[in-house]
This record gives C-alpha cells, sequence and structure tokens, in this order.
C-alpha cells in the first residue's frame, strides 16, 4: 500500500502542478528532436499503426451501410450503395425501439454523474480541507477499498439489494454513486482540493463563511476541471456497464443500450450484421463524442489516477 | 500508509484554537460516506463467511465448512477457468504495456501532431469493453471475417479464431492488446517528468541513446511502469465482459474463454450457488493480493523511487 501511493505519487506531480497543467494548453510542442529522416520514419511508424488501431472502426462504419449480404462479400470500406436501411430495421429490431435503451442508459448516466459530483466532492472536501479528529484514518480507508476487488463484494450486496425488492429497479446501479464509493474519484478530487492555496479559505473564514459555505462558493467552483473528469469518467463507465445491468435488470423495458445491443449476437453469431453495426455505431456516438470534448480532462485524469 | 500524502498540504497553515470545532460539520458531511463504507466492509465479512456455506438466496445459509473449497479442489471447470485467466494476464499484459510504452517513448520524442496520434491510440481503450466492439472482434475475426481475408491476401491460412479452443482467447488477447492507449497516456505523463536536463548532461559525458535509455528513462520511468504493471494484472486477472459478450456467455468455445469471473457468474447468478460463488470470489481475491504483493516485493530490486 506504501509503494502503491508512492507509485502514485511518483505518476503525478504535485496537484498544484495538475492545476496549471490544466489550464495551459498542449506544451508538449516543446521540441522535436531527430534528423528529418528520423522524424519521417516515426510519422510512418504512427500513422501506420494508427490506421491499424483504427481499422476495426472505420470497417464497422463502413459495414453499418451496407445490406448485411455485402458485409462480409463486399471488401471495399467504402459500400457501393449507401443504405441508411440498416439504421432504420436496427433501431426496431428489438423488443423496444432503440431510443428506449438510449434513455435508459442517459437516465443511469446522468444519476450516476450527479452522484459522484455531490457524494465525492463532499467527501473530498472534509478530507482534504477540513481538520477533525479521525480524518487521517477515514482517508486511508477509502484508499484501502480502491485494493478490494469488486466481485468479493458483489454476492452480499447482490443479496440485499434483492431483499430490498431493488432487482429490476435502478437503484442498486445508482444509490452506491451517492455513496462516495468510487475512492478513485474521492482521491482524484483530494489531490485537486489540496492543490488549491489555503489562503482562500481562510480569507472565507474571515469574511464569516463556514466550512459548508466555504464547499460550496470557494473550493467547489476551483475545482470545475477535476469534477469534469470525474464525470467524464463517470459518464463513460456507466454507458458501457454491462455487467451491473446484467445482474440487477432482466426487465427489457428498463434495460441500458449494452443489455439491448448484446442481443443482436447470440452464441452462434449473428445474424442481422448490418443492423447490428448501426447501432453498435449508434451505442458508440456518445462516448466518442464526449472524448473528444473532455479529452483534456480525460487525459489529466488518467494520468493522475491511473483510471481507465 | 496514507499518512504521508494525507499531512501534505494540510499541514503547513495551523489553525487557530477553536477552528476544530467548527470543522465537526465534517462528521455531518460524511454520513453518505460512511454509509457507503458499511456497505462495502460489510458485504466483505459476509462473503468470506458465506464461502463456508452452502446458499441458494431461498433458504437460509446452511455452514458446510471447507466443503466449497474442497468441491474447487476438485473441480474441472475451474481449473480451467484459473488457468485460461492466468494464461490470458501472463500474455496480454506484457505484450499491452511494451506497446504502450514503445509508442509513448516515440510520441515523447516529440511529434507535429501529437494530440492527434494520442487520441486515435487513446480513443480505443475507452470503448475496448464496450460490448459493441467486443461484437465488431467478433465479426472481424469470424469465419469469413477481415482478419482472414487480410491474411488469406499473404497465402496465410487464417485459423478460426472465434471458433479454434486453441485461438479464441488470443482473439481476445488481441482486443486487450488495442487498449493500450490508457496505459500509454500514464507512460507519456512519466516521460514528460523527466528533466530534459538529464540528457543533456549524459549527452555531454557522450552517452549513447540506448545507454540513456537503460541509465535515464527506465529508472525514472520504473514506478511509472510499476503502476501500470499493478494496475494491468488487476484489471486482466478480472475479465468479464470481454468474455461474456464474446461467447455468449458460455465461456466457449470448449471453455476456451471461460474466464474466472465468467465461471464466478455462472455459479452464482445462473445456477445460484451463492456459497460455491463466494468461495471463488475469495479465491480470486486471495490471488490477487498475492500477486500484487509479490509485486511489491520484487519492485524493490526495479523500481527506482527519486526521493
Amino acid at each position: 500500500m506504501t509503494d502503491l501511493t508512492a507509485a502514485r505519487v511518483a505518476t503525478r506531480t504535485s496537484a498544484q502542478r495538475l492545476v496549471s497543467r490544466l489550464r495551459t494548453r498542449e506544451t508538449y510542442r516543446e521540441e522535436i528532436t531527430g534528423t528529418p529522416g528520423s522524424r519521417f520514419l516515426r510519422h510512418v511508424v504512427l500513422i501506420g499503426l494508427g490506421l491499424v488501431m483504427l481499422y476495426p472502426l472505420i470497417w464497422m462504419v463502413s459495414a453499418s451501410f451496407k445490406p448485411s449480404a455485402d458485409v462480409f462479400n463486399d471488401t471495399s470500406l467504402i459500400p457501393t450503395q449507401w443504405d441508411l436501411g440498416n439504421y432504420a430495421e436496427g433501431w426496431s429490431a428489438l423488443e423496444f425501439p432503440f431510443e428506449t435503451y438510449l434513455y435508459n442508459s442517459m437516465v443511469l448516466a446522468v444519476l450516476n454523474i450527479l452522484g459522484n459530483i455531490i457524494s465525492c466532492s463532499i467527501t473530498a472536501y472534509c478530507f482534504a480541507r477540513l481538520r477533525f479528529p479521525g480524518r487521517k484514518i477515514m482517508f486511508a480507508m477509502t484508499l484501502a477499498t480502491m485494493l478490494l476487488p469488486s466481485h468479493v463484494i458483489l454476492i452480499p450486496q447482490y443479496i440485499v439489494f434483492s431483499k430490498l425488492g431493488w432487482i429490476n429497479t435502478y437503484l442498486p446501479l445508482t444509490v452506491p454513486a451517492f455513496l462516495a464509493t468510487n475512492a478513485f474519484f474521492v482521491f482524484l478530487l483530494v489531490q485537486f482540493m489540496r492543490g488549491l492555496p489555503m489562503e482562500l479559505q481562510d480569507a472565507a473564514r474571515i469574511d464569516g463563511c463556514g466550512p459548508i459555505r466555504t464547499y460550496w462558493s470557494v473550493i467547489l467552483p476551483l475545482t470545475t476541471p477535476a469534477l469534469a473528469t470525474v464525470a467524464i469518467f463517470t459518464f463513460i463507465a456507466s454507458w458501457n456497464d454491462f455487467f451491473g445491468p446484467l445482474l440487477y435488470l432482466t426487465d427489457q423495458m428498463l434495460f441500458p443500450v449494452p443489455l439491448a445491443l448484446r442481443q443482436f449476437m447470440s452464441a452462434q453469431g449473428a445474424s442481422q450484421w448490418g443492423p447490428m453495426f448501426a447501432m453498435s455505431i449508434v451505442s458508440l456516438l456518445p462516448v466518442v463524442g464526449f472524448f473528444f470534448i473532455g479529452q483534456r480532462y480525460l487525459i489529466n485524469g488518467i494520468a493522475t489516477t491511473g483510471m481507465k | 500508509m496514507s499518512s504521508t500524502t494525507a499531512e501534505r498540504g494540510v499541514s503547513s497553515p495551523r489553525r487557530r484554537k477553536g477552528a476544530d470545532a467548527g470543522d465537526r460539520v465534517a462528521y455531518v458531511l460524511l454520513i453518505p460516506w460512511a454509509i457507503g463504507m458499511l456497505f462495502t466492509l460489510i458485504p466483505f465479512g459476509v462473503s468470506l463467511y458465506l464461502a463456508f456455506t452452502d446458499y441458494d438466496l431461498l433458504t437460509s445459509p446452511a455452514w458446510v465448512g471447507l466443503e466449497n473449497f474442497a468441491h474447487f479442489a476438485n473441480d474441472p471447470k475451474a481449473a480451467t477457468a484459473a488457468k485460461v485467466t492466468l494464461v490470458y494476464t501472463f500474455v496480454a499484459v506484457p505484450i499491452s504495456l511494451a506497446v504502450a510504452l514503445g509508442i509513448a517513448l516515440l510520441l515523447n520524442r516529440g511529434v507535429r501532431g501529437l494530440p492527434f496520434y494520442r487520441s486515435a491510440f487513446y480513443l480505443p481503450s475507452l470503448i475496448g469493453a464496450s460490448v459493441a466492439i467486443v461484437m465488431l472482434w467478433r465479426s472481424i475475426f469470424g469465419h469469413a471475417g477481415v482478419v482472414n481475408r487480410f491474411l488469406a491476401f499473404f497465402g496465410i491460412d487464417g485459423p478460426g479464431w472465434t471458433t479454434d479452443p486453441d485461438w479464441a482467447l488470443m482473439t481476445l488477447v488481441t482486443l486487450s492488446v488495442w487498449g493500450f492507449g490508457a496505459s500509454m497516456v500514464i507512460f507519456l505523463a512519466g516521460l514528460r517528468q523527466i528533466p530534459r536536463m538529464y540528457y543533456e548532461a549524459a549527452s555531454v559525458d557522450g552517452a549513447t541513446p540506448a545507454r540513456q535509455f537503460f541509465s535515464i528513462t527506465m529508472p525514472l520511468l520504473s514506478p511509472v511502469l510499476f503502476f501500470n504493471l499493478v494496475l494491468g494484472l488487476i484489471g486482466s486477472l478480472q475479465t468479464f465482459t470481454q468474455a461474456y459478450v464474446f461467447s455468449g456467455g458460455t465461456g466457449g468455445p470448449a471453455d476456451s474463454t471461460l474466464f474466472f469471473n465468467l465461471y464466478l457468474y455462472q455459479q452464482g447468478f445462473q445456477r445460484f450457488d451463492m456459497g460455491y460463488a463466494s468461495a471463488l470470489a475469495w479465491i480470486m481475491f486471495v490471488v490477487i493480493a498475492i500477486f500484487t504483493a509479490v509485486n511489491f516485493l520484487v519492485s524493490k530490486y526495479w523500481v527506482f523511487y527519486d526521493d
């Protein structure tokens, strides 16, 4: 544990530098090394690898516009005929129209984002900015839970949720977010808040702000970049989450996108290739969109905590 | 454990007496956290208890002593699941880290268009475990898939990536390697913190690039490599979604993608053998803990801390 903390410390600068890094844009370009020849070679390698990496995605986009029969026969990446039929067909191929699943996923994502932002920021504020007996041990406990694999607590949690009658509701998938159970986010926010100048808080105190007012009016607004990181990570994790919904939801009407999408493929494989790829694209678009909007926060977040 | 980090930053401006009392509001603010903590710690204990019981969720748990663990020792499917998970981890993690490090080094040399490359390499890691991508993987590696067409172009008769038990796991390994971007970003952040002047001083002294890599880059990057290694192992041992979607929940073909977590799920939530599933969960927990502990012990010999 000591070393893990040390490793974490080593992977990032102080929170202060993080703040400034979040504020200054790209600082990478400082120096470009190597001869023109080696620079060219570097680009060749990178572009080649980039194409290999992105090829499956490009192929899927292309396949989503082809008639199912052509998906594996027509090898060209540009479909001979652009067919939106797959999207129409895929949208209504399952028990409910696809917007039901998109809406469900969105509800889960929004609730999780709200829960994490509120509960983790309050918790982090207590650990980073307030002084009270037991603070250190409580923060240490939070860090220790990061090492607990989730499957160890899974079964008892499932039992509790089922005894509470929460199966087939969104409660098991959202309530934990409101209880600051994501130690990574608490850790990220604590690191960030520690980097904020203490004088601000003292000034607020002199002006008569209590701890809660200070949190709301001083600390929270300054923590926005880190909260953005939390929000984007939460969105992606919630949007992609398959295991939680698989465990707790059996009612089609409540299915989020991943559970719905899986129905396109059985153990034997898929038959409706075109519609499956079309809906796959639809399911990925929000994540890709968030990625492009929030890249900066994501990359800073991952560099700080190593979250994926 | 966290005392060093916890003290940092808060120690400097000491509060005057009386300020402490005001901060007791923290105990109120931390109520949700406390409930969440209980909701983590109590299940942790309960699952250990359940591991020694026979429990199907309907009748109350019946104490069976070590029976679940004895069953595990004689359960060929559990042995297969353990093997699949370990093989996957030992193949996928080193390859992913090597690729991530290689690309990070390349990018760190300063490249025009770096943000573009970084995005292109990072994006897959965000969606690699999503249902859409696993289904895509199954398709492009399928019988008439793109991969075999590509291999055929070179005159290679590609295997049945998704149907041949010898290759199905490797197909998932490629998916894991495809998601190297997250580690790459961490490597890049680590590389940027190595002061330029070390390299300048080394070149003045006539150190070759190879020498610089082994004497400067590797030691100073070793904590980051270690961090990525620990996270990679822990994450890899807990793989679930990829295996479930890839095999339609069966772990097939011929149990070749029966990951430990998938087997746990089958036992606990399809057969409702919660006692055995809890035992499996604890076995996995202990194995992960041992791996991590060994990692930390060995790290003393190769991880270099600057402080």
